[in-house]
């Protein structure tokens, strides 16, 4: 009769009896929460990965224009044709760009929030930084092309300021030059920048929150000057955050369809040539061996920043 | 001797917090120097004044002669050991203890020379292929020491080095920095919270509290002749009563610290006190003890006959042993 006054009476209800189960049995628990999340990673995700992965294994035939469901290597070579390997070579290019441009950007402001801004200033940092990501992306997109086209705002700017000889001379310059920067490589990069940067900012800045201020101090302490004590200590610290933003960036101008398409000259990027051969030439082996470059492209990536040690640190 | 450190009328303020007021120090070369204060007392501001990652609001600082404001910490002939040993993650022992002379650019097979050297003083040697992560805590302390020392600063700083450490490890460490200490010949200025620490070690002490240096002296100083209040009760403890009722009659209105070891037990010629209370402690018990509706702490040894909660005893001091506090805190 003591002991029963210990314990709170018996629960009863399906509920009640379900989660006294789960806390008796916390293996089955973790087997039902991960239960919905592998399902959908292993058999959506994965599954449609894999069926991509097989369809660029087929060819078309070119004389009925129907795929033939036999194993071959003959739509690969086609994307070694020297027309496609230029759209891989351009968007790969593109890419490593726009990558590095955001990385040069994103470490200032993130370095900024990460260590100097508090409260409403911290605040004031994630609104600025997710504010764009909040409107249309084709809004934004047709918005660039008015500010960078010839009649745009950015010329009118620079001709208040008597610059308009520098934007010339910068846009005489072959292959990234044009008729004006809405039509030029160097608008369809500003573009992606502006795009992509929230997505470099945010795991860098995550990263730098994470670099104790000690261990800058400590460096200092040991004699280092700041560009020491970055090379050094917070460009290494930061490093995962860095590879986390690059993957972001990188990946999405690799696949990104849309930019290219309104911005830049009408050249193709990996993304037009993979709809263009699924929607209007029927090609879907040809647009799954496209698609395949930028997976390979990012798993080298991850091996190589693995294998330099990005990160050791986590 | 050579000053190594002298501050006169240092101020650091923030905003209208005054984190060190008005601080006069002088340390000498080869000192063991330690600061001692509760949290917030002023004392890591000192330190972090010397290594010059702060600036002081007012006033002055020397080190060895030369003025420190505005010469920023990589030019201090200056090292710290921080608190919480603020290694470098990403790199292993040999690495962060030859960080500094990597920065110095010195060829890298002399800096994991100079290095390993560094490593055997704080006796971790073999260790410099792991990581700090892969290290207990009181080898992580040691690889922080060895990085500041391996640098040959002509004064280092401890940023309380121990406080993570347990009392064993402590007491250890506590031995082998003034070990280290005699054998580099340098000045190391301490900072720590815990008395113990600060009166085992320094060669003087610096007590803050409030921003402020309330009283410097060697740990017998200190101890022995506390010149207030705070210092009393935070350096040991101790009874803080009348002049008149510790026996020193002729000051009626001031206030004594008597030490409880010097309160003694005696069998005759002794005031009357009933024991109210009794902590034993090992080698010694602590009894709290009531004499003329006074409550007194006092020691005694565990091995003579321990008297029991309510009983009456005789206590007795010399009134020489009671020391005459100054009025202010």
């Amino acid at each position: 009769m003591i002991s029963s006054a210990i314990y709170a009476p018996q629960r009863s209800g399906s509920v009640s009896v379900f989660s006294d189960y789960c806390w008796r049995n916390p293996r089955m628990f973790l087997f039902l929460l991960l239960l919905p999340p592998v399902l959908w990673l292993g058999i959506i995700y994965l599954g449609s990965l894999f069926s991509l992965l097989l369809q660029s294994f087929y060819s078309i035939d070119e004389f009925t224009g129907l795929i033939k469901h036999e194993f071959t290597l003959k739509t690969y070579r086609e994307l070694l044709h020297p027309a496609n390997l230029d759209i891989v070579v351009r968007t790969v290019s593109m890419a490593i760009i726009v990558t590095i441009a955001a990385a040069i950007i994103a470490f200032p402001i993130a370095y900024y929030a990460a260590r100097y801004a508090r409260g409403k200033w911290k605040v004031f940092f994630y609104l600025g930084v997710m504010l764009p990501l909040w409107s249309s992306y084709l809004v934004k997109i047709y918005a660039w092309k008015l500010i960078l086209a010839k009649e745009g705002i950015l010329n009118w700017f620079l001709a208040k300021l008597h610059l308009t000889w520098l934007l010339e001379s910068v846009l005489s310059i072959p292959i990234i030059g044009g008729n004006s920067l809405s039509v030029s490589y160097i608008g369809t990069c500003l573009v992606f920048l502006y795009v992509w940067l929230p997505f470099m900012i945010l795991p860098l800045q995550a990263a730098l929150e994470r670099v104790p201020v000690k261990l800058l101090e400590a460096s200092s302490d040991l004699g280092s000057k700041s560009q020491q004590t970055f090379r050094h200590v917070l460009l290494p610290l930061a490093m995962p955050g860095l590879i986390a933003g690059s993957i972001f960036t990188f990946s999405l101008t690799l696949g990104d369809y849309i930019i290219p398409q309104i911005i830049g000259s009408s050249r193709l990027f990996i993304g037009q040539a993979v709809y263009s051969h699924q929607g209007i030439a029927g090609n879907i082996p040809l647009a799954a061996a496209f698609s395949i470059v930028p997976i390979i492209i990012m798993a080298f990536y991850l091996w190589m920043a693995k294998r330099q040690g990005a990160f050791d640190v986590l | 001797m050579t000053i190594s450190v002298a501050f006169s009328k240092v101020c650091r303020y923030y905003d209208d917090i005054k984190a060190v007021d008005k601080v006069d120090l002088s340390i000498e070369e080869g000192e063991f120097f330690a600061m001692l204060g509760p949290s917030g007392s002023g004392k890591t501001t000192c330190l972090r004044l010397i290594a010059g990652f702060e600036q002081p609001t007012s006033g002055h600082i020397e080190i060895f002669g030369e003025t420190a404001e505005g010469v920023p910490p990589y030019q201090r002939d200056v090292n710290t050991v921080f608190q919480d040993y603020a290694l470098f993650p990403h790199m292993n022992v040999l690495d962060n203890v030859g960080f500094g002379l990597m920065i110095r650019g010195i060829p890298k097979d002399e800096r994991n020379h100079e290095a390993e050297k560094a490593l055997q003083m704080v006796r971790l040697s073999g260790y410099g292929a792991r990581r700090p992560s892969e290290l207990s805590g009181g080898q992580r302390q040691r690889v922080a020491v060895a990085r500041a020392i391996a640098n040959k600063p002509r004064v280092l700083l401890l940023d309380e080095p121990l406080g993570a450490l347990d009392l064993k490890l402590r007491e250890q460490m506590q031995d082998e920095l003034k070990e280290l200490q005699k054998t580099l010949g340098i000045t190391f200025i301490f900072v720590t919270h815990d008395q113990g620490e600060a009166l085992s070690m320094a060669d003087r002490i610096a007590v803050f509290n409030n921003g402020k240096i309330i009283q410097i002296g060697t740990p017998k100083d200190i101890y022995q002749r506390p010149e207030t209040q705070f210092v009393a009760n935070f350096v040991g403890s101790s009874n803080i009563v009348a002049a008149d009722f510790a026996g020193l009659s002729d000051r009626k209105d001031r206030l004594v610290s008597l030490r409880p070891e010097s309160i003694k037990q005696v069998d005759s010629n002794g005031r009357e006190a009933i024991v109210i209370s009794r902590s034993y402690m090992g080698g010694s018990t602590r009894l709290n003890v009531e004499n003329n509706g006074v409550r007194l702490n006092m020691v005694i040894q565990s091995n003579t006959g321990l008297p029991q909660d309510g009983e009456k005893i005789l206590i007795s001091w010399d009134p020489e042993q009671a020391h005459l506090l100054s009025n202010d805190q």
